[in-house]
């Protein structure tokens, strides 16, 4: 994936992990091409984005685990007004807010790799596409998403 | 809720005033000075020597400290200091809730609400005011372009419209129903500017679902309301306007990262309305006439459904343009022309429009308006309301 052109341009804000730690394993997740996100090792309820406690039962006892099932496109925008110098020639791009059903209905935001203006079907399946900056200092993983 | 605990009632607004209103960039003045215009003309409407003032309350991370306004006024004595937490304009009608609550409780007597913004001073909005490096929750989805409010709430438009097949001509009408009060409104940065449906149509795109209509305004300019206790208020030079009831607060996990709360195509007010309405002992039936805070049209939509106003179902026809203007339509919202061609004063000239209506000076004034109902900042959390009424409503 490194070769490949990123859907948006570089030189956008980068991601970097929490400082206190609290979303460090989602970010190491990534870079090994894992979507790892919050599961409590009490109840196994699922949760994102991260917080320190499970809201499902209050165990502070967080654990991480890999998403399971399928990814749906739950809603989605295109954006054609720059507001970052970054994207000025890099309009229009869509968003999309994907939802986890068999995970807890967790849902993630990324980008949809292909065509910017084609139809963006809510409900459709997706499947995520790993998008690495290594040249980046620290080197960090988008998760973009392709329709299945 | 025990009546006893309620606010209903026991405060009035007694003045409400504004700096000039400015397009972004604009503004003679710095954003403090225009401050310090509506505060006094917030007190001379309401015929209150500004020496009275003993309290401020603001929202969304006001730069303007209150304890440089007393200071700078040369108030006696500052008994009150009060800011609403996060949601932007999402605090404006909690601002006012807070200023009632420090009256009824006996902290301050003479409370300013009030909001300064000069977006052509400090930052835009509108623009991605984010570092090369983020981190935490944000992180999760600025490096996809989401920068902007708009941005940020595109998304659960796109969700209302899907989910219950709410139309994009219902978006316009609320936007050309702003646009239209404006005309009527000296005020209004966007006076002379009419919209109809065409241009909306062939608008350029900011984020779809929104065109640049369906968009509020940057600006600068200052708006200001002074509260005291209702007792007082027949003593001063205005109508009375009585505070009925606000409220403040999310649903269930509505502040949830990374757009995970769990409703998500939700005005956030699906829990305060019924409160508003209990405090208040009014039913959406009963309000006159709304200011319905538009960041962006999908929002007024989802709050004037939430509101209890129409329902999903029929939202695209109680929704009409025809139906939501002053003064014969059956829903006029927005009546000043508010944040999309008034002047994006964070929601505060909706307050302030909601209190001329019960007064019958507004520029687009509704016959015999008693009960005038404000909600603040759709979408976020905390999101707040707000019902103001005329003396026959106590």
């Amino acid at each position: 994936m490194s070769d490949s052109p990123s859907i948006l341009p570089l030189g956008l804000p980068e991601p970097v992990p929490q400082p206190d730690g609290l979303d460090a394993p989602y970010w190491e997740g990534v870079r090994r091409h894992e979507l790892l996100v919050q599961r409590c090792n009490a109840c196994r309820g699922w949760q994102w984005g991260p917080e320190w406690i499970c809201h499902h039962c209050l165990s502070f006892d967080i654990g991480w685990d890999s998403v399971v099932g399928e990814a749906r496109i739950f809603s989605w925008e295109r954006v054609w007004h720059p507001v970052h110098p970054g994207l000025s020639g890099a309009v229009p791009y869509t968003v999309l807010l994907v939802e986890f059903p068999e995970s807890g209905g967790i849902r993630m935001v990324g980008n949809l790799v292909g065509d910017p203006e084609q139809d963006v079907p809510i409900g459709a399946t997706v499947l995520p596409a790993f998008e690495d900056h290594d040249g980046a200092e620290p080197p960090f993983t988008l998760v973009q998403w392709k329709l299945a | 809720m025990s009546r006893e605990r309620s606010i209903r009632g026991k405060v009035a607004l007694a003045g409400v005033g504004e700096s000039a209103y400015y397009k972004r960039g604009g503004a003679p003045d710095a954003e403090f000075k225009l401050g310090l215009q509506a505060i006094l003309a917030a007190c001379d409407d309401a015929g209150i020597d500004p020496r009275e003032i003993d309290g401020f309350a603001s929202y969304s991370n006001d730069s303007n400290d209150p304890a440089r306004f007393a200071a700078a006024l040369g108030l006696p004595e500052l008994r009150f200091a009060n800011m609403v937490w996060g949601g932007g304009g999402g605090g404006g009608s909690g601002a006012i809730g807070n200023a009632a609550a420090a009256i009824a409780a006996g902290y301050a007597d003479c409370v300013v609400v009030y909001r300064a913004l000069a977006q052509g001073q400090n930052y835009r909005f509108g623009q991605g005011n984010f570092p090369s490096k983020v981190a935490g929750e944000s992180a999760h989805w600025v490096p996809y372009g989401i920068m902007s409010p708009a941005q940020m709430f595109a998304m659960r438009t796109t969700r209302l419209m899907h989910e219950h097949g709410i139309d994009r001509s219902t978006l316009r009408a609320v936007s050309m129903a702003s646009y239209h009060h404006a005309q009527n409104n000296p005020r209004a940065v966007m006076h002379g500017r009419p919209l109809d449906a065409a241009s909306y149509d062939e608008s350029r795109w900011i984020v779809e679902p929104f065109r640049l209509f369906d968009c509020c305004l940057e600006n600068d300019g200052a708006a200001a309301v002074v509260l005291v206790p209702a007792e007082r208020a027949h003593d001063l030079q205005q109508k009375p306007v009585y505070l009925l009831g606000t409220t403040q607060g999310s649903e269930y996990r509505a502040g949830a990262g990374v757009h995970n709360n769990p409703d998500y195509a939700t005005s956030s007010f699906k829990t305060l309305a019924p409160r508003l309405y209990a405090m208040a002992g009014v039913q959406p039936s009963d309000v006159d006439v709304v200011q319905s805070y538009e960041n962006f049209t999908g929002g007024v939509v989802m709050s004037l459904i939430e509101h209890g106003f129409c329902s999903y179902e029929s939202a695209n026809e109680a929704l009409a343009f025809e139906n939501l203007i002053a003064p014969d339509g059956g829903l006029p919202i927005n009546t000043s022309g508010g944040n999309l061609a008034e002047c994006y004063m964070h929601g505060l000239e909706l307050i302030v429009e909601a209190v001329r209506q019960v007064r019958g000076s507004s520029p687009n004034p509704v016959t015999d308006a008693e009960v005038s109902l404000v909600s603040s900042g759709p979408m976020v959390s905390n999101a707040t309301n707000l019902i103001v009424g005329a003396e026959s409503t106590l």
